[in-house]
Formats: structure tokens, sequence, C-alpha cells
């Protein structure tokens, strides 16, 4: 089993983003950016997948500027065997990206698609979702546990109601939710070797305008300093005068 | 114009290349995946987790700057960002590490032969060895010229009889690099293996600096050691000195690893804790602490970066080793020392950490050269005139 593995260049999580005064978005200059997590847990089961010899390769891609290589490097000090940069300087949203990965699944024809439920930059929750309607593949979405057993894979997912177990047929996509694993730590000697694993670099054609048009970028309302009630009166009061939700 | 980065003032990150970034940022995931978890513990009853070793040898962080022999040849740049994220959770660790690659890996490098290299190496590099150094005596500390362990020439190798102490790793060692001096009074490297008949490292009680931290003595009464296990060409004290050298490098970089925790929790402690009604951080005693704090972490960076980049080019000198050394470790120690101050009572328990680091950077300024003997090691190379001998 080939497993392709897309991975999203992001500003780390530790980091204190502040907005550009325009409003056109996050200001990520000079910010330390680390591949997004959910999609380091994706690469830890791709990993682990071949080390039980359920893979047979690990390919991680990623799309975006230059630095996006880091991650890739990252990725590959994790395990995976070679990576693909698909190079732009684009700002993509979901569709786009899935349309950008469904053209390399067709040339890198994965049995599986392993991703991050989400990036913690945009928080959408889509591509994952979208590449496998694109391909009309099988999907399951944010597994937290998943098990090759013949042609079939397994997936637990973690919804509201309880656990759902899947069966999915290959090909697939699946999306790594937090509890899938615990990756493991990039050790120096494993970066190192990073060197020798093959990333290639193609340079994605420039992309029609999208109809996807960011207006205004602003920080949520600041929490408002809770008040002490003296009676329940007082708070059915507030609950129905001030904050409008009882009738 | 850019944003002011309350961590990182100056942009040092723009500094350091691609590959230096990638390996501070794995070094500090481990820091903070393995290490942290076990130092308040460890600290508070006072032991060694040394199940941590296997895992930094696996990390790759014993021997960075050394080339071959299952090490990573990374340069002292690199070497010096490990230091940094070590000590940022404790100079135990660092102690640790800064022994087994630069007092311990650095001399059988440098003046091991072909053989020694091979048997001792890789296995001090995986951590499957623990190494110690042993220069420093009851009686020989900042002159260890007046060293009184002796190694006498027998048949097929030395009798080595003296004592040596504070020796960080000692009572967990395999691999003892000890100094002695042999029958023409000349200063000569031994390696020393674990259970050698005569070889006893008992522990010290008492401290109250790197609680975290292996320290004992190395007892020799007629100790045999087979000539194969002598350094064949070094004599004299540069011997010894080219490991210091090496090892006061990174303890520049992590007295600012330390430093640099102290700052970070001071500062979230003084916005946070609000007294008269306002943040700590409101006030100006406050923040011209941070001002000094921050100034003195981003200067002591920047010059240890600059001799780590000339040491790797070669050309540096010891000169400047005690430049970085004596300053960082002085500026830490006022910087931890202020931080606790900035934490008020809560600075003196352990959970609020701060207090562990300015005890450990007691001995960071003392061990490995004092600050005032690196002082006295700069003012002889501004005047030319020797103060102490």
């Amino acid at each position: 089993m080939k497993v392709l593995v897309a991975v999203k260049h992001v500003v780390d999580a530790y980091v204190q983003i502040r907005l550009m005064a325009d409003g056109s978005g996050v200001d990520t200059r000079g910010l330390k950016h680390n591949i997004n997590p959910f999609c380091e847990i994706a690469v830890e089961e791709a990993v682990q997948l071949k080390e039980k010899g359920d893979a047979s390769e690990v390919v991680i891609c990623s799309i975006g500027e230059d630095a996006v290589q880091e991650t890739l490097r990252k990725a590959l000090a994790l395990g995976a065997d070679r990576a693909v940069h698909l190079k732009t300087t684009a700002q993509m949203q979901p569709l786009q990206l899935a349309k950008v990965l469904h053209t390399l699944v067709e040339s890198e024809k994965p049995d599986l698609v392993l991703m991050g439920k989400q990036s913690i930059d945009g928080d959408n929750n889509q591509t994952a979702q979208m590449l496998a309607g694109l391909l009309g593949w099988p999907q399951g979405m944010f597994a937290s546990r998943l098990e090759l057993k013949g042609q079939e894979l397994v997936v637990n997912r973690e919804v509201d109601s309880g656990e759902e177990t899947l069966q999915l047929k290959l090909p697939a996509v699946v999306s790594a939710d937090l509890r899938l694993n615990q990756p493991r730590h990039v050790t120096l000697p494993n970066l190192m070797k990073t060197k020798q694993k093959p990333l290639e670099v193609q340079t994605l054609p420039d992309l029609a305008p999208s109809s996807y048009k960011i207006l205004n970028v602003t920080e949520p309302a600041k929490r408002q300093k809770g008040v002490l009630l003296n009676s329940v009166d007082e708070l059915l009061d507030k609950l129905k005068n001030e904050a409008k939700v009882v009738g | 114009m850019t944003h002011f980065n309350p961590l990182d003032p100056l942009n040092f990150d723009s500094q350091l290349t691609s590959d230096e970034r990638m390996l501070r940022d794995a070094t500090k995931d481990f820091v903070t995946g393995e290490l942290q978890p076990l130092i308040v513990k460890a600290n508070r009853e006072r032991f060694f987790p040394q199940e941590v070793v296997a895992k930094m040898g696996e990390m790759g962080l014993f021997g960075v700057q050394l080339e071959g022999y299952g090490c990573l040849n990374l340069g002292y740049v690199s070497y010096g960002i490990v230091n940094h994220e070590i000590e940022y959770c404790d100079s135990a660790f660092r102690s640790f590490m800064s022994v087994q690659s630069s007092l311990v890996m650095h001399p059988i490098h440098s003046f091991g032969t072909e053989e020694q290299k091979q048997r001792f190496l890789p296995k001090l590099a995986s951590g499957e060895f623990v190494g110690c150094f042993g220069l420093t005596e009851p009686d020989a500390g900042s002159d260890p010229s007046s060293m009184r362990t002796r190694a006498k020439k027998v048949d097929g190798g030395y009798i080595l009889n003296g004592e040596k102490t504070w020796i960080t790793n000692s009572p967990i060692a395999d691999v003892l690099v000890v100094w002695a001096k042999d029958d023409a009074d000349k200063i000569r490297g031994f390696i020393l293996e674990k259970g050698m008949k005569g070889l006893t490292c008992p522990h010290i009680e008492g401290k109250l600096s790197l609680l975290a931290s292996e320290t004992g003595m190395i007892v020799m009464q007629d100790v045999f050691v087979p000539e194969e296990n002598k350094f064949p060409e070094i004599e004299g004290l540069k011997g010894p000195f080219s490991c210091l050298n090496s090892a006061r490098y990174g303890i520049s970089w992590g007295a600012m690893g330390a430093a640099q925790f102290c700052f970070e929790q001071a500062l979230n402690y003084t916005t946070e804790r609000k007294q008269f009604g306002k943040p700590l951080a409101a006030n100006q005693l406050i923040q011209m602490k941070l001002a000094n704090m921050s100034t003195d972490i981003t200067t002591g960076k920047l010059l240890s970066l600059q001799l780590g980049r000339l040491k790797d080019k070669g050309d540096d000198n010891y000169h400047m080793t005690s430049y970085a050394k004596r300053n960082n470790t002085l500026k830490a120690l006022e910087i931890a020392r202020t931080a606790r101050d900035m934490h008020g009572g809560n600075g003196v328990n352990d959970e609020y950490q701060v207090m562990r680091h300015l005890m450990n950077l007691e001995a960071v300024i003392t061990y490995e050269g004092t600050a005032d003997i690196h002082a006295l090691i700069i003012g002889r190379a501004l005047t030319g005139l020797q103060a102490f001998d």
C-alpha cells in the first residue's frame, strides 16, 4: 500500500499572532512556523503503517512557498520516504487545495491519502472531504484509530453519539484526529538523514482567480468581565432583558 | 515595520540557518516532552533521572560537534544551540551533556588513539556509556597545575594514586578521563574504566546547586591503568584546557537558556499577577527589570553565536571563550535572581522553577573557571600582564 500524506506549514501553535493593520489577514512575517499538529499525526500514522509492514512507501506533499520545505523535512525526519513540494505563492482555499491534490493523486496513484482533519490557521476542516469527493473515493474523517485488514481499512471515529466504526475499500481518504497517535520526536540523526531523501519541487501553474475574497479580518471581541448576581430572580431578569435569550 | 517579538527582540532567529533552526526546534520538542516533566521532582528529591541518558543518546545530543564515530559533525553553533535548549530546562541536564560531549568525547576524539576512539566514542554517543572528567582536586581548583594525582610508570602501564573532587557524573560513570602527573612531572591523560581495582567514586552530599545532577569524587588507590588507556601524545595543561574551552563555550549558550526561561517566567508572572489593582508589570520598577533582562539575554546570545561562528571557522582563541563564559554566566545569575525577586514569595517555591535555576547558576559561574579567573584571563590578554600565578 502506498500512502500519500498532505501536510500544511502553519504558524506555530504557541506563537502569539497579530493582524495586519489593513485588516487583510494575519501578519505571519517573521513568525515561527511548524508542521500543522494534525498533519504531524497523519505523518506519524503513515510511518507506523510502514513500520508494521502495511505500507510500502510514504510520500509527503505540501503546497506553498519555499518555506514549506522545512515542514517537508520535518515529515521526512519522522520517517517518510520522499517529499513533493508543490510550489506556489498563491493563497489557496480548501477547494483549490483539493483540486491541486487531486492532480497529484492522479500522478502518484496512492492507495491511501492521509491528512490532518484541519489546519490550525484556517480551521476549515474541508480539504480532505473535498478531495475524497473529487476522487470519488470513500472517506474516513477525524480518525481516532486506523487498521488495515486485507484490502479494507477499518477507521474508528469519535462522533457526538459515541464511536463510529467504518470499513473503507481502498483507495480512500482519511483525516487524522488528535487521538490517533502521539507523534515521535524528531531526532537529530534523522533530521540530518533527510538531506539524502528525495525532495521534488513541482511549480504549480497560475490559478484561475478565486471567487473567494477576504473582506476584512478582525480580532474576536474581548471577553467582558463577569458579574456576581445575588438571586435567581436577578439572573432571570438579566437573561430576559439584557441577554434576551429567555422569552 | 515588523512587529516586536518579546521573546526574540532583535530577531536572533534570522542569524541561524534553516538547518540550525530545525535542530533547535527538534531539541526544544525533546526537552519539553522528555526532560521538563521530570525536573521538578528530580531536583526536589535530589536524583539524576538516569533514564534520560539513553533518550538523549537516541536523540543524537552527545558529541554533536564531533565528526565520525557515531557523532553528527554539526559544528559548534549547533552544539551551542543544543546547550541552550537543554539548560532552558535545567543546568543539571546540560551539565551531563557538556561533560559527556566536551570533557569526555572531545579529548578521546582529539587525543585518543584510533583504538580508543572506536572503543569508546560510539557508546558514549549513544548513551550506553556515561563519561566523567577528573581534573579538579581538593587542593587544586583554579590552579590545576598544583595537582597531586600521580601516574607511576610500571610494566605494561601506570599505577594511579590520588583524589579528584566535584566530578559531575562520577558515581554513575563507565568511562573516566583522568589527568595525572607522570614520573617526569608532566600532566597526562588516562581513560579509566568502571570496575578497575582500587577505583571508587563516592557521591558528594550536601550540594545546594545542580540537585538533579550526580556529583562525586574519583578516589584512586593503586589503580593499574594499561598503556593502551593513556592518551599517547598530549602532555601538560593544554590537554584539559582544550576540553574546558569547548565546554565553557557551550556553557555560555546554556546559561542564556536558563536566563531565557527565568525571563519568560517573570514576564508571564508579572503580567498576570495583579496587586494594587493592576498587573505587577505595569510598574516602572518591574518594566526596567524586564528591559534589562531582555537586553542582557539578547546580547549574550549574540556573543555566543559570534564565538560559535568563529569556532566553526577555526578563528577563535581561549580569551574569547573566557569573555563569553564569564559574561553570560554572570548575567544569567543576575537574571535568575531578579526573576526570583519578581515572583515575590512564590519565587522561593520550586513549582515556579526560577529559584532552581538561580541555585544552579551559582555552580555554573563557578565551575569550568570561575568568573573571576576568566576576568584575569581577559585582563592578561588586554594588558599583557599576568595578575595570577
